[in-house]
């Protein structure tokens, strides 16, 4: 059993959120990278869940992004990966990206790819849907929980109001979500383990993007909170009510 | 040359974020100067010519029970065929669970680029640049689409919907349906609850509640107002409330009409979850907590005393109105 955990950097979920270069660039100056806590907390460490019940199951991460991106690629394979790979490439577009996973997913031969539902920095929870066409293989989205019974996946995901429960073979995509797994912290063993484990990096292949960001914008400051006294509930009731008209 | 809008469903109805993404399919073709069409799959108790007072032109529905469920295979083989009959340039879809599971898809069979989360109509004074949400809700970018055929998949409570006259045509395409590889074995729907991410209004809960026994405040004044529950994360990690009503930058993010945060702090990661709201009101005992500098009303005091006083003035106005 071959598992693929697609891994992106992202900044910390405290940063700073500001722009460089007339609003064309993320400004990523003092900013903390981790990996994106999707791809972390729930598709490796389900992943891992998965290598410790059958140590058959070989873990391979992959990245698309420059040598900046090889520390998150460490602390992954210090939480658990076998092997890591980096395709040398920086890209926002999705298609770009999604193709370059492919291309490592049809020559590493997976049963199983995981990716975290969406990255905390782009949003487009794209990645796995792409990758899934590129492969053909059956996709299931925003998955609260996977289980696995020889080569059938039990698969819960989020739906409107709910829950939907399936049951698909593999091999399959997932993008994974909170309710997984459990996040960890590496321990000491990991982070020793990790520094010679294999980190291969690979060059892109040729594609075309199909999209790329014109610019950034931030959201125009709020005019300031408008405070009633807690003993004058009414009055919030009049103000949402006549004033804002939400009610 | 043509925008095709698919319109998801659940139980046989129309999603709320899909009437609004007919509006916005509609104002993109007014936009482009050519007609939007509908496309539904599955089962149906809508009244389909109706969609017509959408602004739409045709709905195109392919009734098959293999798209009874939802098999992402299946259901981008279905849109983007349809695309291609029809010669759609621009397929719009909600950026909701199906739109997720969905669109990427659709864009990579018809080699579309996508913009996932698109919160404004495209911009073509310069060719094709749609505007969408980044950083969880913290900024914006705007991203240029090069391919000739565009996929937008368009956040949920983004793009009001209008409600206009006349009847849309109805018709089927011939497409073949694959068989699906998920098999659907059980759905579990949290009976009589509204959609967090459909929701026109959220009462949202946090530690400031100190314990799951006293969320039948938030509970009241939710029931009172017809909105959704949600939380914060230190909430549904220390499991007071379910994983699907945590609201913040690894859970679920909103942007309804009217939310409204009891005993929240207002760390940067919950911010990132719910500033695309219209209205955010905060009520905090504690005057210096950050949520207070993103609010647009707020109340200073103890939630225990506040939030009944305030279901009971709703209750109220509702009764009156």
């Amino acid at each position: 059993m071959k598992i693929l955990v697609c891994v992106s950097k992202t900044p910390d979920t405290t940063a700073k959120v500001a722009f460089k270069d007339s609003n064309t660039k993320f400004d990523d100056a003092g900013v903390q990278w981790i990996i994106n806590p999707y791809d972390e907390w729930y598709s490796l460490v389900r992943a891992i869940e998965l290598k410790e019940k059958d140590a058959a199951v070989v873990i391979h991460l992959v990245t698309v992004g420059l040598a900046d991106a090889e520390p998150v690629m460490r602390k992954a394979l210090a939480l658990g990966g076998d092997e890591a790979i980096r395709i040398n490439a920086d890209s926002h577009d999705s298609f770009y990206i999604a193709s370059q996973i492919a291309a490592i997913a049809k020559e590493g031969n997976y049963d199983l790819i995981f990716t975290g539902k969406e990255t905390i920095d782009y949003n487009g929870s794209s990645i796995g849907g792409m990758v899934a066409e590129l492969l053909d293989m059956p996709y299931t989205s925003l998955v609260l929980k996977f289980d696995l019974n020889g080569n059938t996946a039990t698969v819960t995901r989020e739906i409107e109001g709910g829950e939907e429960v399936s049951e698909v073979n593999l091999p399959l995509v997932v993008s994974s979500q909170q309710g997984m797994a459990e996040p960890r912290i590496p321990n000491m063993r990991g982070i020793m383990a990790a520094r010679s484990k294999p980190l291969k990096v690979v060059e892109p292949i040729a594609v075309d993007a199909l999209t790329s960001i014109v610019s950034f914008e931030l959201p125009p400051a709020k005019a300031g909170v408008k405070l009633v006294d807690a003993d004058n509930v009414a009055e919030l009731v009049k103000l949402l009510h006549e004033e804002a008209r939400v009610i | 040359m043509s925008v095709l809008i698919f319109v998801d469903q659940a139980d046989g109805h129309i999603k709320k974020s899909s009437f609004e993404i007919l509006t916005y399919g509609a104002d993109v073709a007014k936009q482009l100067g050519t007609t939007a069409d509908a496309l539904l799959l599955g089962a149906t108790k809508e009244d389909l010519a109706a969609l017509g007072k959408y602004g739409i032109t045709k709905v195109y529905h392919i009734d098959n029970a293999n798209l009874n469920n939802l098999d992402a295979q299946v259901y981008a083989q279905v849109i983007a065929d349809a695309a291609t009959q029809t010669n759609a340039n621009v397929i719009v879809c909600s950026h909701n669970q199906t739109g997720k599971a969905v669109a990427a898809r659709v864009a990579t069979k018809l080699k579309a680029g996508l913009v996932a989360g698109a919160c404004a109509l495209p911009d073509t004074s310069n060719g094709f640049v749609v505007k969408k949400t980044v950083f969880s809700g913290k900024a914006f970018a705007n991203i240029k689409i090069a391919s000739a055929i565009k996929v937008i998949s368009v956040n949920p409570n983004s793009h009001s919907t209008v409600i206009g006259d006349g009847n849309a045509t109805v018709e089927t395409l011939n497409i073949n349906v694959p068989t699906p590889k998920v098999k659907v074995t059980a759905v579990n729907k949290i009976s009589g609850d509204i959609p967090l991410t459909e929701a026109d209004i959220v009462v949202s809960g946090g530690r400031g509640l100190k314990g799951p026994e006293n969320w039948g405040i938030i509970t009241d004044l939710a029931k009172a107002l017809g909105a959704a529950t949600a939380c914060s994360r230190p909430v549904s990690d220390a499991d007071w409330r379910p994983h699907h009503e945590h609201v913040g930058q690894t859970g679920i993010q909103v942007a309804p009409n009217l939310y409204i945060a009891v005993g929240i702090s207002g760390a940067i990661q919950h911010l990132a979850g719910v500033n695309r709201s219209k209205v955010i009101v905060v009520i905090n005992k504690d005057a210096e907590a950050p949520f207070f500098k993103a609010a647009d009303y707020g109340i200073v005091g103890d939630a225990f005393e506040v939030l009944p006083k305030l279901t009971e003035e709703i209750k109220k106005l509702k009764a009156s109105a």
